[in-house]
């Protein structure tokens, strides 16, 4: 089965490709700042219920409660006054690409978003700032019963479905970002799979943020029901501005005994963008989740997938990878919370760090007492590629139960004179050679992707270890 | 100006070189001294190697062969205190390990390097690419996966190697013979002009160094010449060299036609070394 690479040139064109910004064009544009006259605007602008614009609220009082986490990166330069907590861009959704204005479908014809849906997409829903502005879902799999759609939408189409699961994996009081988020969240993906239906391509989303100092504050749901299966794809990328903007989201997954749900991430937000994301998945018997996560852009980002192990047979995957060149602090990892007996967890973290860059893994395993014959291991790789460049770990394994296998490993490796003087005596250059062993680094990570991640990914690390040598 | 060659005799303790001056080989090592970490290894080497040539460069453990094959491909941790080295009209000991590999100059490795998770394929397509030129952008410079699959079916089979092992990570798990074939086979694909095998017997069973052999024969012809880095008489069963020289101590201390691997054989490096290597090739041939 030949599958056509797409070329995705990211080499030289970088700022040409993902650097534009489109001149702003909003029909709503929030004040600066938050306060409750904000939130309560953006639930009305969206004609939500009451029980949606209370739980805003609610979750507004808690966010400013909450301390600011000073445990994990500096976030104190975060200024929440400051920023646009919503805009839409657009008055309505489009359901088909011919229905979606020019200048956001030019920004999305650069990303490519429509030719890689052309070619075996299920469906693509692209955030575009905050109002999901273009969705299309394969026929089939509307038959079947699949739903995937914006989480705006969802409120409206399926209200009960949503209000069942909605805030229910992670709570507004969950964390201060995850307040924030419940409070002003826009746009996201609602994933609704029914029992013993597997979706079999991957469902994407494409997210971007075009405005400055414009938050951005998706929600998404996925319910995968009983015996089935999906793998949810989501690329970032941002435009490159001077001011920083804030990408909050929270993620919540409900995979129901014997379902697998797998959620792809390629994050490569611009180098000014805070990255705080919550998400957390719950499993129930016999039930696979699997986070396969990767952070190269953002200024900072606090991001550790989660996955609750509720039943036996439950088992939980996060493998990640982080990649920090200069100024950046990738602060990422994984948690995996065994509640019941014989259920297992593995956790792989991959990370890069190079022209003063910092990455730190920081992970959680925890076994509940009773939790008889589970399984847990974690495995930490780093690579650092210069003197000035950081790495730690920050690893917590708590267990109350005896009866368990628990493993942890961690590397730290430079690249090797020998491996570059045997790529170098082959005619590839010093800064081909690095790459290359860097690729082969996180190949265990690449290799799970679809082709088209795989190649874009390579191509940024390319990008990333060329650009950063000038 | 291949046909008005002239051979270069035996080859070339220091004394011979200043007669030859006037006759430029195509590969050319003069006076080089070289030192690891402080201490002088190589201490004065000089060597003529001509396109359609096979020397090979024998002695016992410790006498700088290594040194000698590293140092020409510009490994970092090998001081070049003087001499030159010139090749294709330039001295290359100042050019960067891949501007040497692009020149047209190859060093099969005596211990290949892991490097995880790049596919054989990956990293023989590369080399191939920066070989010619391809820097990412114009794509009529890169091999088509047709012409690649063709070079690479017919060599392989050479080497007795299948598909699979295109799918493997660079040297990753791989077998001494694996590993010795490998890198014959990046050789084979990536065509150099100067050839420098080091140790490339050694860790090989008998079938491996056969089928490493016969690949390394098929490849002699006018334009290539050959530099045999070896402990043992073995391989030069094989691969029969036109010229062999001693190296002991950082020197050359005698060179000779291939009857100079039949007597050192014999007789080992006893004449040169206080703890004489026994019958070497007897040893190895158990």
């Amino acid at each position: 089965m030949a599958t056509v690479i797409p070329r995705i040139d990211v080499g030289d064109n970088y700022k040409e490709k993902y650097g534009f910004f489109d001149p702003e064009k909003f029909v709503f544009k929030a004040k600066r700042g938050l306060n409750a006259d904000v939130v309560k605007e953006i639930s009305w602008m969206k004609n939500e219920p009451e029980w949606m614009t209370k739980f805003r609220l609610r979750a507004l009082q808690t966010f400013e409660k909450k301390e600011m986490p000073t445990w994990g990166a500096d976030l104190s330069v975060i200024d929440f006054q400051n920023i646009y907590y919503y805009l839409k861009s657009t008055e309505k959704q489009g359901k088909t690409w011919d229905d979606v204005p020019a200048d956001i479908k030019n920004t999305f014809d650069r990303l490519g978003v429509p030719q890689a849906e052309r070619k075996f997409l299920a469906g693509v829903a692209a955030q575009y700032e905050s109002e999901v502005v273009y969705h299309s879902l394969h026929k089939e799999l509307e038959s079947k019963g699949v739903i995937f759609t914006d989480t705006d939408s969802a409120l409206r189409q399926y209200p009960d479905l949503f209000k069942e699961y909605f805030g229910t994996i992670i709570p507004p009081a969950d964390n201060k970002l995850a307040a924030l988020n419940s409070a002003v969240w826009s746009g996201g993906s609602f994933i609704y799979v029914p029992k013993g239906v597997k979706v079999e391509i991957p469902l994407q989303a494409y997210f971007r943020i075009n405005a400055e100092n414009m938050g951005q504050f998706e929600r998404t749901l996925i319910i995968c029901d009983e015996d089935s299966f999906v793998h949810y794809i989501e690329g970032c990328t941002a435009p490159i501005y001077t001011t920083d903007s804030l990408h909050s989201a929270v993620v919540e997954i409900i995979v129901k005994r014997g379902a697998r749900c797998r959620y792809t991430t390629v994050q490569n937000w611009s180098t000014n963008v805070y990255n705080l994301v919550t998400k957390r998945a719950v499993a129930y018997g016999d039930a696979t989740m699997e986070w396969v996560d990767g952070n190269l852009g953002s200024q900072i980002t606090m991001k550790y997938p989660s996955i609750y192990l509720m039943e036996p047979g439950a088992k939980g995957d996060v493998l990640s990878v982080a990649f920090a060149g200069k100024g950046q602090h990738q602060d990422a990892g994984g948690k995996a919370v065994h509640v019941a007996p014989n259920t297992s967890s593995n956790i792989v973290s991959k990370s890069i760090s190079k022209n003063g860059g910092r990455t730190s893994y920081r992970g959680l395993v925890k076994v509940y007492p009773g939790a008889k014959n589970s399984k847990s291991f974690v495995r930490c790789d780093a690579l650092l590629l210069d003197e000035q460049s950081r790495s730690d770990t920050y690893p917590t394994t708590e267990v109350d139960e005896p009866q368990v296998r628990i493993g942890h490993e961690a590397t730290v490796s430079k690249v090797s004179d020998e491996q570059l003087f045997y790529l170098q005596s082959r005619g590839i250059t010093r800064a081909e050679a690095e790459t290359m062993i860097v690729n082969g680094f996180i190949e265990p990570f690449t290799k799970e992707l679809p082709i088209e991640y795989a190649v874009e990914l390579n191509r940024l690390i390319q990008l990333e270890m060329i650009g950063s040598v000038g | 100006m291949a046909m008005r060659r002239r051979r270069t005799e035996l080859a070339l303790n220091s004394a011979a070189v200043g007669k030859l001056t006037e006759v430029m080989a195509d590969f050319e090592i003069k006076d080089l001294r070289v030192s690891v970490e402080g201490r002088e290894i190589l201490k004065g080497v000089s060597l003529a190697v001509n396109k359609g040539e096979v020397h090979a460069v024998m002695g016992p453990n410790g006498s700088g062969k290594s040194t000698l094959s590293h140092t020409l491909m510009g490994h970092p941790n090998y001081k070049v205190v003087g001499g030159q080295v010139l090749f294709k009209g330039k001295d290359i000991l100042t050019l960067p390990t891949e501007q040497r590999a692009k020149l047209g100059m190859f060093l099969a490795l005596q211990y290949p390097v892991v490097v995880p998770g790049i596919t054989m394929s990956n990293f023989l397509r590369t080399a191939i690419n920066a070989k010619r030129g391809f820097d990412g952008k114009d794509k009529s410079k890169s091999i088509n996966v047709k012409e690649f699959r063709a070079l690479l079916k017919n060599e392989m089979s050479v080497l007795r190697m299948d598909d699979s092992f295109l799918s493997r990570y660079v040297n990753e798990g791989f077998s001494g013979g694996e590993k010795k074939r490998a890198e014959i086979l990046q050789m084979a694909v990536l065509k150099p002009e100067i050839a420098i095998l080091d140790e490339t017997d050694s860790g090989l069973d008998i079938d491996s160094i056969k089928f490493v052999s016969d690949a390394v024969n098929k490849m002699r012809g006018p334009e290539l010449g050959v530099l045999i880095i070896t402990h043992y008489t073995r391989v030069l069963k094989f691969i029969k060299p036109d010229y062999v020289h001693v190296l002991v101590n950082g020197e050359f201390v005698r060179s000779g036609g291939p009857e100079l691997a039949d007597w050192l054989e014999a007789k080992g490096y006893s004449e040169w070394v206080k703890e004489p290597d026994k019958a070497p090739a007897a040893l190895e041939a158990r």
